[in-house]
């Protein structure tokens, strides 16, 4: 059925469709309708789950790692300072291998105090071991956190459904929010082959030596690589139930291109719109949305940007000291190609600062008339 | 108290963010009346953080630090550590936070501050939610209310937490109730925390019209309503042991706080009466705890 709502219903929509059984949370702008619409779920029996009110972010977390250890399936939203505060249980989670999943929406760190989007929360937390998938749109955000879950359990990681503040947050779009029996069909009931059961009593994070230690993040990082493998026959039969098509990166306009930019969340849309123009005026140049962060896609991305002469990276985040996130990513990927392209790294729209169609002509532009970067970072609309 | 000598040495600017009627606003107003200029408040994420004011403009006429939401006892006894080393011991340090800042999230750090005697002032204005973030269920969210978290036909389950008896267990030098409802009784328990040596710890009853829903004019008598109902008794304990009763209720039924209320229009009259039973269990434990067997009141 197709319902105008909100980005954060899509994922309590989505919350309810997986029958997720233990809901964690506390509330933080702009999450907070997540938490609010599961509970009126669970008030009205449309959502049979404990729902637990919890005092802080980092309880949810722990909540969610107590639950999903027991055997059900575990759910959680935050954002920003809230994320930040659970840093220590992200690791908790994906350690244990527990395949929790936690709706994440983008926004600025403080201080000062600020509500909107900017992905340094989320991708500041890339080395947590948790997978990590950015959206563009609400029918997206409900059809990522079912195959969050699916991806999840099936590689035992946990995984961040991520997107931004308000401006999918709080907008209101057409989303087809399934029946429960094809929810049903793609999303079996969550059944971890290990958990804490008194009829086969194991123990879990018990102190490792340095002989065990090592082979246990081996095999995390194993893990973490096959999603290459499960993601797309997932995305595949996903398609054939729901007949939505998604892809861990997707190129847009690439044929031919000889400068690509890459962006993720919602600055795709505009982008697209962006290089629809550009393209009728002649230029060549194409698009790449990067959906899935972690792991990160580096042969998708070298395959799609192989062939191109430049590449330029929006990054709506910041790490001090090295620039934009996405685009240390897409160095490090390109880094061995005998034929990379050159990367233009561009920082705008932090703090919920409006990235316009008019700043990603900029951005395009700028990249266009370079030969080769010439700063680490280029800043796009900073005032002086 | 009379008009003007509210209006001596205004600490809080007009400007500020609050809504109309906020509890919270007042309480602050009378907070930094009683302490004056010589204050640095710390404020973790609450209303607050917002009312003070955008960037770059302040409501405050002292120094502001803003922190974050878990750490209120934690950031005010750095910078009460940070201000002695200096030699500033004289300047008053103000925690300043919500009930979820308090009862809920900051509850660690507040203990750890308490435990070590900080030498620091930590209010807490209660409107009894999460009202930054527009109304969800806190630790401090009476029996039975409604909130975003707690839906009418879900609503509240377990009673307000009694966070003074957590901090009466730490055996802090001074804890004290005030309401907005009697400017002069809060102000005075400022006043006498300024020369308290050690943490002292103030739980201020903050109405809030949105939250509550009742209509903005009425904050001051729900405030008052809710000591006179016995809901928000008014007393001190001093070192965790000695109880002073400040303000005699009129003994006014609960039913009477709760009709005011739009958080409360779901409740039946058995589930009235429930809470009118607690209200009156808690009241004579807290007679009991002042060892007093006949009503006997001194201000503050
Ligand atoms: C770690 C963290 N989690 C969540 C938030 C979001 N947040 C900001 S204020 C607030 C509620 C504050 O409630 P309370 O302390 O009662 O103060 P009030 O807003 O009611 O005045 C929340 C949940 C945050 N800033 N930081
Ligand atoms: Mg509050």
């Amino acid at each position: 059925m197709k319902k105008v709502i909100m980005g954060n219903h899509a994922v309590s929509h989505a919350v309810r469709l997986a029958r997720t059984q233990v809901v964690a949370a506390y509330p933080i702008t702009p999450q907070t309708q997540i938490v609010e619409e599961l509970s009126n779920m669970c008030a009205e029996g449309k959502l049979r789950a404990k729902f637990i009110k919890v005092e802080s972010e980092h309880s949810a977390m722990a909540c969610c790692i107590g639950a999903a250890a027991a055997g059900s399936r575990a759910f959680t939203a935050t954002s920003s300072q809230g994320l930040a505060l659970m840093h220590e249980l992200l690791h908790w989670a994906a350690g244990a291998r527990l395949p929790v999943v936690l709706a994440e929406v983008n926004r600025a760190l403080a201080p000062g105090w600020n509500i909107w989007t900017e992905q340094t929360d989320s991708l500041a937390q890339r080395d947590t071991g948790w997978l990590q998938f950015y959206c563009t749109s609400n029918q997206e955000i409900l059809d990522s956190i079912l195959i969050a879950f699916r991806v999840a359990e099936e590689v035992s990681l946990p995984a961040m459904v991520v997107y931004d503040a308000f401006y999918l947050s709080h907008t209101y779009e057409a989303v087809d929010i399934p029946e429960q029996e094809p929810v049903d069909a793609f999303l079996p009931p969550y059944e971890p082959s290990v958990k804490l059961d008194v009829d086969n009593p194991m123990a879990f994070g018990s102190l490792t030596t340095p002989e065990y230690y090592m082979e246990m993040r081996h095999k995390i990082e194993e893990a973490t690589e096959r999603v290459h493998e499960v993601l797309p026959t997932t995305y595949e039969e996903f398609g054939r139930i729901f007949g939505r098509e998604y892809k861990a990166v997707e190129p847009y306009r690439c044929d031919g291109a000889d400068l690509i930019l890459a962006t993720s969340g919602t600055v795709s849309s505009t982008a697209q719109l962006v290089i629809e123009t550009l393209r009728e005026r002649g230029m060549r140049v194409g698009g790449l949305n990067i959906r899935m962060f972690r792991p990160f896609p580096a042969r998708a991305v070298r395959e799609a940007l192989g062939r191109c002469k430049k590449v330029a990276v929006l990054d709506r985040n910041i790490s001090f000291g090295q620039g934009g996130i996405f685009a240390q990513e897409l160095k490090s990927a390109l880094c061995n190609e005998p034929h990379r392209p050159q990367v233009f790294g561009f920082i705008a729209g932090l703090g919920g600062r409006d990235i316009t169609p008019a700043s990603i002509e900029e951005v395009i532009l700028t990249a266009d008339k370079l030969d080769a970067p010439e700063r680490e970072i280029e800043w796009i609309g900073l005032k002086t | 108290m009379n008009h003007e000598q509210i209006h001596e040495e205004e600490l809080v600017c007009s400007g500020h963010y609050a809504c109309q009627g906020c509890g919270g606003v007042i309480a602050m107003r009378h907070a930094l009346r009683a302490l004056g200029p010589n204050t640095i408040v710390v404020i973790p994420a609450c209303c607050w953080s917002v009312i003070a004011g955008p960037f770059p403009y302040s409501a405050l006429k002292v120094p502001v630090f803003h922190a974050a939401f878990e750490t209120g006892g934690a950031t005010a006894s750095g910078v009460r550590a940070g201000l002695d080393m200096q030699g500033k011991t004289e300047v008053n340090v103000l925690a300043w936070a919500g009930d979820g800042g308090t009862f809920d999230i900051g509850l660690q750090s507040l203990s750890g501050a308490v435990e070590r005697n900080e030498n620091i002032i930590y209010a807490c204005y209660d409107n009894e939610a999460y009202m930054n973030t527009g109304i969800q269920r806190s630790s401090a969210t009476p029996l039975r209310a409604w909130t975003t978290t707690t839906p009418e036909l879900f609503s509240k389950e377990t009673p307000k937490k009694d966070i003074v008896q957590i901090l009466v267990g730490h055996k802090i030098p001074y804890v004290a109730t005030a309401s907005i409802g009697f400017p002069d009784d809060l102000q005075a328990k400022f006043r006498k925390a300024k020369t308290i040596e050690g943490t002292k710890f103030i739980h201020i009853l903050a109405p809030c019209p949105p939250g509550w829903k009742y209509s903005s004019e009425l904050t001051i008598r729900v405030a008052r309503l809710a000591a006179h109902c016995k809901v928000f008794p008014i007393y001190e304990v001093f070192d965790g042991e000695h109880y002073v009763i400040n303000l005699e209720p009129e003994g006014k039924p609960v039913a009477e706080y709760l009709a005011m209320q739009g958080r409360f229009s779901h409740l039946t009259e058995r589930q009235i009466q429930e809470i009118q039973a607690r209200v009156d269990y808690d009241w004579e434990h807290l007679l009991h705890k002042a060892m007093l067997e006949k009503f006997e009141f001194r201000g503050a």
